[in-house]
């Protein structure tokens, strides 16, 4: 019998939703971790029932919570985040130079062929590893200390690191990307890095195409085509075919290009979908109405998809992190809102229902599909 | 026998009730009476001292015997009353957000 197991991070605690493969009555577990940010919820792909969780507060700092039950029991494992050598600085809001500190961790990703490495997206920006389980933790440092670092600034949520993309043709090859300084790849496994934003262009900085300064929302891959990346940047929806050494705009007929979610379907390469936002100085839905937008032609040609979703006095935000699908013969659609609500659509986009509507802000939205 | 009063939070945390008791070797500092809780505790660590400076977080404060303690050398002995148990130290969060 398959099921799906949608694993929600919200400003206070974190929640597991569980439903059969219909998709349509579905069992709410949580509070977890009640009264704490949990930023983000990923399961390993190897071993569905560990599930590791980013918990954090202003008052008391960092934890990593670690689930080996399917999220029925939790234990605290390593959270000692220590940059390697000294950090340096990064360019502050208004320019001058500010000394990198750990802030929390912003994203988490299960290795794909080890279920005790995981790997960790942290503010300020840099990627830390972990090889057994999270218990412990080291920075992977040739990507902070590449030499564009100085350069790198906060976006609006902070200085993050927040998409952890890992290539199940190539374990050496990761894509990550950080707000507000764009994307970058390894080729060996995170020793050395290059920035890949060639095509960007960012109105925000002082040479729009420039090497770094990009605030890239979002990337995501189909597994099949690990050369094809699709992201949502603060303005624009871009393509890259070559494994992001260019890029070019898809955006197309969007009514707004400005967003923070992209996913892509997980039969279909060439089908992507985001939540337009009006602007980046109104983080709401265009018109009060709520629209996931889908091409199935990878990019330009979009397709509003509202049936199900409230279509007025709508002022929710879609975090980046929020979007998800999962992998049954109808691809399931899921995507989580700073009004507390988690939709789904069991159709691929077509009809979408609210799975809980009262939640605290969601942050992050993942999705296990269990056989 | 100290007595250290923990946030709700970290009580959670920590599986305990409001209240810990355990030894710690004089002199009783702040700093003694953090490593002996963080001993017993580990899933505590980081969360009372910032990993990276060793230094109270931000959004938390020392209290006891009815004094502030925060801004007190983390080497300093304790107040007796403290020392033996009299009076709790008191680990409190800041009264901010929602």
């Amino acid at each position: 019998m398959t099921s799906v197991r949608v694993l929600v991070g919200t400003r206070k605690g974190a929640f597991v939703l569980s439903a059969d493969g219909k998709r349509e009555q579905w069992k709410v577990d949580g509070p977890f971790f009640g009264g704490w940010q949990i930023y983000h919820l990923k399961g390993s792909p190897l071993n569905p029932n560990r599930i590791y969780a980013s918990q954090s507060s202003d008052w008391f700092g960092q934890l990593i919570q670690r689930s080996d039950d399917g999220g029925q029991t939790w234990n605290p494992v390593g959270n000692k985040f220590e940059y390697d050598g000294i950090p340096g600085t990064h360019q502050w809001y208004d320019g001058t130079p500010h000394p990198w500190e750990f802030k929390r961790v912003w994203h988490l990703e299960p290795s794909l062929i080890d279920p005790d490495v995981v790997y960790a997206g942290v503010e300020d920006a840099a990627l830390f590893q972990s090889n057994n389980g999270g218990n412990d933790w080291h920075e992977l440092s040739g990507l902070r200390g590449h030499g564009t670092g100085p350069r790198w600034q906060p976006g609006a949520g902070g200085m993050c690191l927040h998409t952890i993309i890992l290539d199940k043709t190539n374990s050496d090859r990761i894509y990550i990307a950080i707000s507000a300084a764009g994307a970058f790849r390894t080729d060996d496994g995170g020793k050395t890095w290059k920035p890949i934003n060639k095509g960007l262009r960012s109105e925000h900085i002082p040479d729009p195409n420039a090497e770094v300064g990009h605030c890239v929302h979002r990337i995501t891959m189909h597994p099949s085509r690990p050369s094809v990346l699709y992201m949502q940047k603060h303005w624009d929806v871009m393509r890259s075919n070559d494994s992001g050494d260019s890029w070019h705009e898809v955006s197309g007929n969007l009514p707004t290009d400005f967003g923070f979610v992209i996913d892509v379907h997980a039969h279909e390469p060439e089908t992507i979908y985001v939540v337009p936002i009006k602007s980046d100085s109104e983080h709401y839905p265009l018109d009060g109405k709520l629209s996931v937008y889908r091409s199935s032609t990878g990019g330009n040609d979009w397709q509003a998809l509202t049936n199900g979703l409230p279509q007025s006095h709508c002022y929710v935000n879609v975090l980046r992190d929020a979007m998800a699908v999962d992998s049954l013969d109808s691809c399931g659609v899921y995507f989580g809102t700073t009004g507390g609500q988690v939709y789904v659509s069991p159709d691929a986009g077509e009809h979408w229902s609210a799975i809980v509507s009262n939640l605290p802000p969601v942050v992050s939205v993942e999705v296990q599909t269990l056989v | 026998m100290i007595r250290v009063v923990l946030p709700p939070h970290l009580r959670t945390l920590a599986q305990v009730g409001s209240e810990v008791r355990f030894d710690v070797s004089a002199p009783v500092t702040q700093q003694s009476i953090l490593d002996a809780l963080e001993d017993r505790y580990p899933m505590l660590k980081g969360t009372i001292r910032d990993y990276a400076t060793g230094k109270r977080r931000p959004f938390l404060r020392f209290f006891g015997c009815n004094n502030d303690l925060s801004f007190d050398s983390a080497d300093a002995p304790l107040p007796d009353a403290i020392a033996t148990g009299i009076e709790p130290f008191m680990i409190v969060g800041a009264v901010a957000g929602g």
